[in-house]
């Protein structure tokens, strides 16, 4: 079946460079990046390359990068490294699950948290998060851009107001990096998470942006790799690998007429749009990343809408997977005042670099077919009698 | 296959629906898998009473992860859709108040009809299928002579089903397959084997499924406390047959009709719940020959095998999922309202389960008992 992937958000496929950069480090350069010998050297020296791509990423130093298993992990070592019972972390209601659990899990051990809101569009108002300020206010967590609607969050201001109440500032950009250019100095913050493979990188390896200074409580005990901010032997081929996405992502904000990613989301939105009725864009109004789209289809269910695309071969997705893999309303779009019906009747396209113009023909193609039948066979649509 | 179907088969994670999804794709059909996550466990996980642990077997991570290593292992698409709020608001909360107003619910039956054979179709419909194919032990075939569709019982009566289908609509049976009516338990797990499943020897679940262990009460004490809600007081007097008040009872959910154990008085000779008074809280406890009755009336009422009943019918009844059939008249007395007449008096009609029509091997109809 001819498939084609616009879910990027969820994982990219790894780019042929990506690939042919890590594929080494699988086989013949095999070392322990700690081992004094010609083997540990080789790819010691390969880890540090990769660690100064990523610093020239994010605008930092190769020093102010620590590598770890994904978004998940650095956004847990920053938010359980840099506070402690007894402190107030201020964070937004439209965390991603490893942001908003860790802080969960902080409460539990003592800290207070305040969840800031976000309006219509899904934009954190900086004006609330200082007015959340506290006396014994430790860290702001809130993320640079959102997975499921592609809204970039006003992180400058933010870091502003972190910067004057002298307190840390951290950004789960996971859902940014790749897509916008980033500059840890202009966000002004102290921690910012990163994650492989939403940027053509593998799945199992990430990175925490720590300013030089922060001091860190570490998640994990035992050798004292990464500056002895994460322990455990380093993931080579991983760390290789998002090294080499980073140059390649960097390449592409060079080229500064590239609005390709931009053009093709567009296209793909205003054809949906004008060819469904009942339907609206989750975040209009405010500033997105390139490559997202959420769309709400008024009258449908999601979750019947990811499977009958998915059967005639287009990967898109809805709310997010619980562990059984059922589908629960997103709290992102709940968070945004959105009726719970119009959450679940909403869907999230995301391209990634390898996604082409026919891609968005076969998805314009498709989507207004199956809403069209999906609404015909809606029981919103046709109420019928509930017999026992 | 000269007509291969798209036929979506609801897979429990059990070796019957499993054997199901196997027989048809090796049929030739187009098959889609589909789990209902139906429950939360972690929901009442921990709360007064409940296990800490989630132990239940409603849609627990196990059944999933083993409906997918099926769909995985036969190669067909696998999704697991979320119908939790349906399931609590149509199965779960009247369960609750059907036990808080004194009355014996069966929750396998509200979720037949309002989720199984219901959202499942719609779902199926929406993406594609023609029809939907699970693993329940009943037969259904198409009569040319009457122009309907029948549910039937099936070839092996240990596991016969159809007391809990008896509400699928014409609509729902037309679009329906149960390809296991034909076979017994052990030839399904002989299938199971013959096509390599791994959860072939996988006991059967017997519970409520998501009431672990089978404890309604403590269900129901924890549902309500985590719906911040309180247990209505329902507590009033123990009576006899005769009106005599013999003790006191701590609440009308904590009995079903022919219960014997667990009222609180001792006495000479055995009792037995004989009725249960929703409207002043009493429970009336008499001798098992006071168990013992000839009618019954049932309302909401569903026909299959025929379209209205203008006659008395001679039909055989069950009054629970473990009942042998008991020949009874049947007539209609109110638009949506029987009246059941045994030939023989029946032990412990319970108000709130169902009442199964059948004419032979024919489900007719059935209705839940008043």
């Amino acid at each position: 079946m001819h498939r084609i992937y616009l879910d990027n958000n969820a994982t990219t496929p790894v780019l042929p460079e990506v690939l042919e950069a890590m594929r080494p480090y699988f086989g013949e350069r095999f070392g322990n990046a700690s081992s004094i010998h010609h083997h540990g050297q080789e790819t010691r020296a390969a880890v540090e390359r990769a660690r100064d791509s990523v610093a020239s990423l994010l605008g930092c130093r190769g020093a102010e990068i620590v590598f770890t298993s994904g978004g998940t992990e650095a956004d847990n070592l920053a938010i359980a490294g840099l506070t402690a019972a007894g402190d107030h972390i201020i964070t937004s209601s439209i965390e991603h699950h490893a942001v908003l659990h860790s802080c969960k899990h902080m409460e539990e051990m003592g800290c207070e948290v305040t969840f800031v809101p976000v309006d219509g569009r899904g934009l954190v108002d900086p004006g609330d998060v200082r007015r959340a300020l506290r006396p014994n206010t430790k860290l702001i967590s809130i993320m640079m851009a959102n997975n499921e609607t592609g809204v970039l969050q006003p992180v400058e201001e933010i870091g502003k107001i972190a910067a004057e109440a002298d307190l840390y500032f951290h950004t789960d950009a996971v859902q940014a990096a790749g897509k916008v250019t980033i500059d840890v100095k202009r966000i002004a913050c102290d921690a910012l998470s990163i994650s492989g493979h939403k940027l053509h990188a593998p799945q199992g390896v990430g990175a925490l942006y720590v300013r030089r200074g922060t001091h860190l409580q570490p998640l994990f005990y035992g050798g004292r790799h990464e500056r002895s901010r994460r322990a455990g032997t380093e993931n080579v081929p991983g760390i290789v690998a998002l090294g080499k996405a980073a140059e390649l992502a960097m390449q592409g904000f060079e080229r500064s007429d590239d609005k390709s990613m931009s053009d093709l989301r567009d296209r793909l939105q205003r054809g949906i749009l004008a060819q469904v009725e009942e339907t609206g864009v989750n975040g209009d109004g405010a500033p997105r990343v390139p490559n997202t789209t959420n769309i709400y289809f008024d009258h449908i269910e999601g979750e019947a809408m990811v499977i009958s695309l998915d059967l005639k071969g287009l990967a898109v997705s809805t709310g997010a997977a619980c562990s059984s893999g059922a589908i629960e309303p997103s709290h992102v779009l709940m968070a945004m005042g959105l009726r719970a019906d119009r959450a679940r009747a909403s869907i999230r396209f995301s391209l990634g670099k390898q996604n082409t113009a026919e891609d968005i023909d076969f998805a314009l193609a498709l989507v207004p077919e199956t809403v069209a039948r999906l609404r015909e066979l809606s029981p919103v649509y046709k109420r019928q009698p509930v017999s026992y | 296959m000269p007509n291969p179907k798209t036929i979506a088969v609801a897979m429990s994670g059990g070796v019957d629906s499993s054997a199901v999804a196997a027989m048809l794709r090796a049929e030739g059909h187009n098959i889609i898998g589909l789990t209902m996550q139906l429950w939360n466990q972690r929901r009442l996980a921990g709360h007064e009473g409940m296990p800490e642990r989630v132990t239940g077997r409603c849609c627990s991570l196990d059944d999933v992860y083993d409906a997918r290593r099926v769909a995985e292992h036969i190669g067909i698409p696998y999704y697991v859709v979320n119908h939790e709020e349906r399931f609590e608001r149509d199965v779960v909360r009247p369960f609750v108040a059907e036990y808080l107003s004194g009355r014996t619910p069966i929750p396998c039956s509200l979720c037949n009809n309002h989720l199984k054979f219901d959202q499942l179709l719609v779902v199926a419909r929406q993406i594609g299928a023609d029809c939907v194919a699970t693993g329940h032990y009943a037969r259904v075939e198409y009569d040319d002579a009457c122009g309907r569709w029948l549910l039937k019982r099936p070839a092996d009566r240990s596991k016969d089903q159809t007391y809990f289908l008896f509400g699928l609509t014409q609509d729902q049976l037309s679009r329906t397959l149960f390809p296991l009516g034909g076979m017994t338990k052990p030839e399904v797990r002989g299938l199971a084997r013959q096509h390599g499943l791994a959860l072939a020897e996988k006991p059967d679940s017997q519970e409520i499924c998501f009431v672990p262990g089978g404890d309604y009460k403590r269900f129901i004490d924890a549902y309500l406390a985590e719906r911040g809600e309180s247990l209505p007081d329902t507590a009033g007097e123990l009576v006899t047959t005769s009106g005599e008040v013999i003790g006191e009872h701590r609440g009308i959910h904590n009995f079903t009709i022919g219960q014997r154990k667990g009222l609180g008085v001792a006495t000479g000779s055995p009792l037995y719940v004989i009725q249960i008074s929703g409207a002043d809280k009493q429970v009336i406890v008499g001798g098992d020959e006071h168990l013992y009755s000839r009618t019954l009336r049932a309302r909401r009422v569903n026909l299959i095998s025929v379209d209205d009943v203008r006659e008395p019918m001679r039909i055989s009844v069950k009054i629970r999922h473990r009942h042998e059939p008991a020949p009874a008249m049947l007539e209609k007395v109110a638009a949506d309202e029987v009246l059941v007449t045994f030939d023989e008096p029946q032990r412990a009609i319970t108000p709130g389960q169902a009442a199964a029509f059948y004419d032979g091997d024919i489900v007719v109809g059935g209705a839940w008992i008043a």
